[in-house]
């Protein structure tokens, strides 16, 4: 269920980023095809599975593009341990979208579609790039509309049964502006607001709360209806002079729930020859819990709106990447320009500030702040036709 | 639709440049044919799509922060 | 919320005056010395074939000079179509200069070992030839009559295009 949250939580710019809509604004994007597996595994839940993304021009003006992904879900996480058992669960997603290009304008529009057994969301988008200034700067305008479906999975005497709980829509704008500063930097500057409002909440999870009796009992959580939050972010590449790429960036994000977060991240590429390219990265991510989240409530329905989700707690994670690249020129077919073997590797620690793992046993008391490791892997080979 | 007042916050400045890129005679300082390193793949803010969208689905999913991940733009300014 | 959508229409409405200010204000745009009918700026630049070549040596044939550069995915797009025109065109008046305009020629070189073409290519390592013809897109063409003026101008390249290079080229012969 922590996965779903995924597709709800699809920013717009994720979107695009995607589908590299916009890597230059004046050409459209180049035709490809890549085929990836990728795998999280850590805080007990391994999710791993294939997937494809293909890009063709049809004509001079016009470039369609189509992208399918399946995670498998094993889950043993730390709410699953505390309250119920292991489970299994799958997610597809497929997207479909096309570009246009009319001088220095390309327009984009498409659509999303996810799916869970408990959850449904569909995403329409549309956003328009254009490249000004001799082409130095590129601004964009982005705008997407989700529409999602909130399920809860009810297990009954070894038989599952969907109980559609509630629907969520989302409402996303985006805009953004690269700029380039000089010959060897470019900078780039993004805003995203996002609205959204219906369901909010996962059905799964429960708050708890110190009895009249001291003992821990547990609750329905309460949300608001409505979440809005805006996200504004720097990032800036420099060429340094012996051919070799260093970037760096940072986002502010605050949203109507009470949350500040900021993320901050660094990255280094170094062609080591003509096939070879190393990447190194670190990110720093930080907020504040959401103004109704507690991992605590001192009595039973303290509060009008009550959260225990740890996605909404106090916490910070710091992820260390690593990326190796090899470039090919295959001899057949003869219609494949090039193509890249690349396999990535993250390692993410995350600790939360005031969550606590009650996997580990009972009492308020004895029980530690949750932190956990995970291994992010992804490997994946692209053609360019 | 509701805009709101956040929606046009988040216009503002890119429909500032797009004001401005239609009265003023800008002459680019960094001529086209300039653009060798701008144009290094090692300098797209996105040079692997499928890659990218991943690791940022993987952080949206476990953090309360979304949006605004990426630029889009440079390159080699062709065409 | 009343008064913020107040000051988003009072910022549009002072970037508006700004605008205009700016654009009654601003100088008449700056004098181009690339126009159809001026004259050609002649210049001189090392080649490929190991001699100088200098514009002065094409007077009386149709030239096509082209600016490109091995990093510019519609420069080597076009590559192959401007041999065409050039193998096509050249034993009746017609010749094509392939500017490159790369500092280091490596990047150049290895790509016209894996493309190559047979007209000239000139190297402008250090930009005067692209500043002179006041190259503004990659690539840029510049088509010259027999007089060596300067008669039709193209800034970037799609597929096609080379049928108007052709209509332009045999309008220009047959002056």
């Amino acid at each position: 269920m922590g996965w779903t949250r995924g597709i709800r939580a699809r920013s717009l710019t994720a979107t695009l980023f995607a589908l590299a809509a916009v890597s230059r604004a004046a050409v459209l994007p180049d035709d490809r095809a890549d085929l990836d597996w990728h795998e999280w595994q850590g805080g007990g839940v391994t999710v791993d599975g294939p997937g494809v993304l293909v890009r063709k021009k049809v004509d001079d003006s016009l470039s369609l593009s189509a992208s399918y992904s399946v995670d498998m879900i094993s889950s043993a996480s730390v709410d699953v341990l505390s309250t119920a058992s292991p489970y299994k669960e799958k997610h597809t997603e497929g997207t479909l979208s096309a570009d246009y290009l009319h001088g220095n304008t390309i327009y984009t529009a498409g659509f999303i579609e996810g799916h869970e057994s408990d959850y449904i969301a569909k995403t329409g988008f549309f956003s328009i790039s254009e490249s000004m200034f001799g082409d130095l700067t590129t601004i964009n305008f982005g705008y997407s509309r989700g529409w999602d479906r909130v399920g809860e999975n009810l297990h009954q005497d070894g038989v599952i049964t969907t109980s559609w709980v509630g629907d969520a829509d989302h409402r996303n704008w985006s805009a953004g502006l690269s700029q380039v500063l000089t010959r060897n930097v470019l900078l780039g500057v993004n805003f995203e607001t996002a609205e959204s409002d219906g369901y909010l909440a996962n059905p799964y999870r429960s708050a708890r709360y110190v009895g009249p009796d001291g003992l821990v009992h547990t609750e329905a959580q309460a949300y608001p209806d409505t979440r809005t939050g805006n996200a504004g972010s720097v990032q800036l590449k420099y060429y340094l002079p012996w051919h070799a790429a260093l970037d760096g960036s940072y986002r502010l994000y605050h949203d109507t729930w009470g949350i500040l977060a900021h993320t901050l991240g660094m990255g280094y590429t170094q062609p080591i020859s003509s096939d070879w390219t190393l990447n190194a990265n670190v990110r720093y991510y930080r907020q504040n819990a959401a103004t109704f989240y507690a991992d605590l409530f001192p009595y039973e329905d303290s509060q009008n709106f009550i959260a225990r989700d740890r996605e909404l707690a106090q916490f910070n994670d710091l992820t260390f990447g690593l990326g190796a690249s090899w470039l090919f020129h295959p001899s057949w077919p003869h219609w494949i320009e090039k193509g890249t073997l690349n396999l990535t590797y993250d390692r993410m620690h995350i600790a939360y500030g005031d969550f606590h793992n009650y996997a580990v046993g009972g009492m308020p008391m004895g029980v530690p702040l949750y932190a956990y490791g995970a291994d992010i892997t992804q490997f994946f080979i692209s053609f360019w036709y | 639709m509701r805009v709101g007042r956040a929606g046009l916050s988040v216009l503002a400045l890119p429909l500032a440049v797009l004001l401005l890129s239609a009265c003023t005679p800008v002459q680019p300082w960094v001529k086209p044919y300039e653009r060798e390193h701008l144009a290094d793949p090692i300098m797209s803010f996105n040079a692997n799509p499928i890659q990218s969208s991943y690791i940022v689905h993987v952080f949206e999913v476990r953090e309360g922060a979304r949006g605004a991940t990426g630029s889009v733009g440079g390159g080699c300014g062709c065409n | 919320m009343d008064a913020s959508n107040r000051d988003h229409r009072r910022a549009l409405l002072r970037a508006g005056i700004v605008c205009l200010t700016l654009a009654a204000t601003a100088p008449a745009s700056l004098a181009s010395t690339i126009t159809p009918g001026a004259a050609a700026p002649a210049f001189q630049l090392p080649s490929s074939a190991n001699t100088p070549l200098a514009l002065s040596d094409l007077k009386g044939q149709v030239v096509l000079i082209n600016f490109w550069a091995s990093w510019c995915g519609p420069c080597r797009q076009e590559m192959p179509v401007l041999d065409q025109l050039y193998r096509k065109y050249k034993a009746a008046g017609f010749t094509l200069l392939g500017v490159n305009v790369e500092p280091k020629s490596a990047d150049a070189l290895g790509f016209l070992k894996s493309t190559p073409v047979t007209f000239p290519i000139l190297f402008d390592s250090d930009s005067q030839v692209s500043k002179l013809y006041e190259v503004s897109g990659m690539p840029s063409t510049v088509i010259l009559d027999r007089t060596g003026k300067v008669r039709y101008i193209h800034h970037g390249y799609k597929p096609g295009e080379e049928s108007e290079y052709l209509d332009q080229i045999r309008s220009l012969m047959r002056e």
